[in-house]
């Protein structure tokens, strides 16, 4: 009887982590922001600018 | 280990932060801060990540203590939830699908912060509860706890039966996510 129940359970903890890895992947589908990549290009030219000075 | 230099490496992790930070905040501006805040942070601190070790543990890690720091200081246990979180409904081609996914992320959408990041971290994600643990700061049998806790929410929210046929995510799908130290596309 115990041993059905947790079968169960497990059949339902993998039920929700695979809905889990599909929402997240879902989200990390989601467009990058503007404010992101303007960062990353200040970023990149500020170790540039670093390189350069050395 | 990546050959990447670590800095174009944490450029591969991005969407998977994007991710968590969505998961966690359920806000699109406040997901826009945190990610900011975090990828300065790490940009700036490169120097203090250890070659070798897993980078998006490392930038989760800033990320969500950046969440609970803020968190902290505008005292508030209740987020602003938008519908960043969800409205972005799975490409999926039968109706029945779509709706069941609503469904879970609204649900899921309903658990608090820290059982949220839980599943996030070890249900979507696959880090180890010792790993979990340890990027949130807590012993492995607490994240253990909130795991276990988050599941039997979400059991009880979407009256999920294991009896009933329970419809399992495409192996597609599956592929997108990667391991925890691979990026996410």
């Amino acid at each position: 009887m115990a041993r059905a129940e947790e079968q169960k359970t497990a059949r339902i903890a993998e039920y929700i982590d695979e809905n889990l890895k599909k929402v997240f992947s879902d989200l990390a589908r989601d467009d990058m922001p503007d404010q992101i990549t303007d960062l990353l290009s200040v970023l990149r030219a500020q170790d540039e600018d670093q390189r350069g000075r050395k | 280990m990546s050959d990447l230099h670590p800095k174009d490496e944490l450029i591969t992790h991005l969407p998977a932060l994007r991710a968590f930070a969505l998961s966690l905040t359920r806000n699109r501006a406040s997901a826009d801060d945190m990610m900011q805040d975090t990828v300065l942070k790490a940009w700036t601190n490169m120097d203090k990540f250890t070659p070798g070790t897993n980078m998006r543990a490392w930038l989760f890690t800033i990320l969500r203590n950046n969440f609970y720091t803020s968190r902290r200081k505008l005292n508030r246990e209740v987020a602003d939830v938008d519908n960043a979180f969800s409205d972005r409904l799975s490409v999926k081609p039968d109706h029945d699908g779509r709706l069941q996914m609503m469904d879970f992320k609204h649900a899921f959408a309903q658990l608090p912060d820290e059982q949220r990041e839980a599943l996030i971290l070890v249900g979507a994600n696959g880090f180890t509860y010792e790993d979990a643990g340890e990027m949130c700061g807590v012993a492995t049998g607490t994240m253990k706890s909130r795991v276990n806790r988050g599941r039997a929410r979400l059991t009880e929210l979407l009256k999920l039966d294991a009896d009933a046929p329970l419809e399992l995510t495409d192996a597609v799908t599956l592929g997108v996510i990667g391991s925890p130290g691979v990026a996410a596309r």
